[in-house]
Parts: C-alpha cells; sequence; structure tokens
C-alpha cells in the first residue's frame, strides 16, 4: 500500500492540479482508463461543491486530498474545514424533468454515487471528510 | 480549453478542444451567449476533441439550450468520446441534446 498527499487552496484553479494527482494515485493502483476518468469527475464535483457549496467562494480555505492505493483499489480523501455539511440535505436531480424545470444542480453528489464503489461523509474536530473508494472494473 | 466557431450553412458550429470543467465551463457559457446574443440559434457544439466534461459543463450546455430553445432555434452536439457521451447519459440529457456522430450530420439535420 502507497500513500499520497496534497494540500491546496480552496480555488477552481487548482481543481485540475487536484485530478491530475488522483489520476498518478489511480495509475499507481492500477486502475483501468474508465475508472480513472470516473475517479477525476467524483474528485472535480467534490472539490467544486466543497468550494461552491462548502467554503462559499474561493481562497477561503483549504483542500486536503490523500490517495492510498492497493492493487486495483484507490481510496481518495478529501479534507476540508468549511462548515459542516449534510448530504442528505441535497435533493437528488429531477434526470426526467423537462428541459425548462431541470436544473443542473445536485449532479456532483449523484455522479459521486454512480461512478463509485463507496461514498462516505463524516466530520471530526471541525473536519469535513470525504472517502471515495473505487475499485478498477477487471 | 480551446474555442472557434465557424458558420457552415447558416449554422454556427463551435468546436471546443481540451478539458470542459469548474474552470473553463464559463468561457464556454460566455462563447455561447455571444451566439445567442448575436441572433445565431441554429448551433452545432462539436464535442469531438473535449477529453473531459464535469457537471459544470453540462450545465453551460442545458443553458443555452433553454435559451435557444425559446426563440425557435436548437443547440445540437456531436461527436462526443464515449467517456463525455457516459457524463451526458449519467445526467440524463441524452434525450435532451439531439447527438450526432459527426459534425457533417448535425449541420445537415438544420
Amino acid at each position: 500500500m502507497s500513500e499520497s498527499r496534497l494540500i491546496v487552496p480552496a480555488r477552481y484553479d487548482r481543481i485540475k492540479q487536484i485530478c491530475s494527482f488522483v489520476v498518478d494515485a489511480a495509475n499507481v493502483a492500477g486502475l483501468d482508463e474508465s475508472s480513472t476518468f470516473q475517479c477525476q469527475i467524483a474528485v472535480d464535483e467534490a472539490c467544486t461543491n466543497i468550494i461552491e457549496h462548502g467554503y462559499e467562494g474561493e481562497d477561503k480555505g483549504r483542500i486536503e486530498v490523500i490517495c492510498n492505493t492497493n492493487p486495483g483499489v484507490l481510496k481518495i480523501e478529501l479534507l476540508d474545514q468549511a462548515p459542516p455539511f449534510d448530504p442528505d440535505k441535497v435533493p437528488e436531480p429531477d434526470l426526467g424533468a423537462p428541459l425548462e424545470e431541470m436544473k443542473i444542480g445536485g449532479l456532483g453528489i449523484y455522479f459521486m454515487k454512480k461512478m463509485m464503489d463507496d461514498v462516505s461523509f463524516s466530520r471530526e474536530n471541525g473536519t469535513n471528510r470525504l472517502a471515495l473508494l473505487k475499485r478498477s472494473a477487471g | 480549453m480551446d474555442i472557434s466557431t465557424q458558420e457552415v450553412k447558416r449554422v454556427s458550429v463551435m468546436t471546443v478542444k481540451g478539458r470542459v470543467d469548474s474552470t473553463t465551463a464559463p468561457d464556454l457559457e460566455n462563447a455561447l451567449k455571444q451566439l445567442v446574443e448575436g441572433d445565431k440559434t441554429q448551433i452545432v457544439l462539436d464535442l469531438k476533441d473535449v477529453e473531459y466534461m464535469s457537471s459544470a459543463g453540462l450545465r453551460a450546455m442545458v443553458s443555452t439550450l433553454k435559451s435557444v430553445k425559446r426563440i425557435n432555434g436548437d443547440l445540437r452536439l456531436c461527436a462526443p468520446s464515449p467517456r463525455v457521451h457516459e457524463v451526458l447519459r449519467l445526467a440524463g440529457l441524452t434525450s435532451i441534446f439531439n447527438i450526432y456522430p459527426g459534425q457533417d450530420e448535425a449541420v445537415n439535420s438544420f
């Protein structure tokens, strides 16, 4: 098992760097291309939510990313110090809504749950912790 | 992300290259908005060279689609990669957008 860690200011223009960090870890874990892409999307959506809804803006705090790899398995943890986040309060997107009523909100958590094998939120000592687990499709 | 636009048979073809995420999606939305405000309402978005798209990109496309539909136009997509198509499908957008395999088919559909 190997662990890598990245800490960046919570800014949209740092999400690409976080994705790149996660792709490197996915490669170490030997995840297939599709699984690696899904990890990028999940982490991108999570970080966007942390900045937009958690910190409510850029440069209000930091995001810490911890990747643990085993062969065929990647565990990603995202830590932030934004106010407590209750994922159960986020409504599920209405994917069948007609265009005029369609809101592309709430898709972030939906994508995470669809694309990852496990998603869990917790809060400890003023820190939100989001844990994402991905196993290689093969 | 790079964006270029050309007129083909009275259709505006916008070609996007690279990564559409939270950082770049506002630029895509603005570019599309400018087309609509310039009375260009028949739009094809060529996604052939889009390697990555998060929900921020989807939001930009849906917002534009709503705008053009109100004035009897349409935003049609072409050539999404399998990865981008997967994102569209998961978001339930493959039944909202008209999606074509290539740019010619999308242009000729107007």
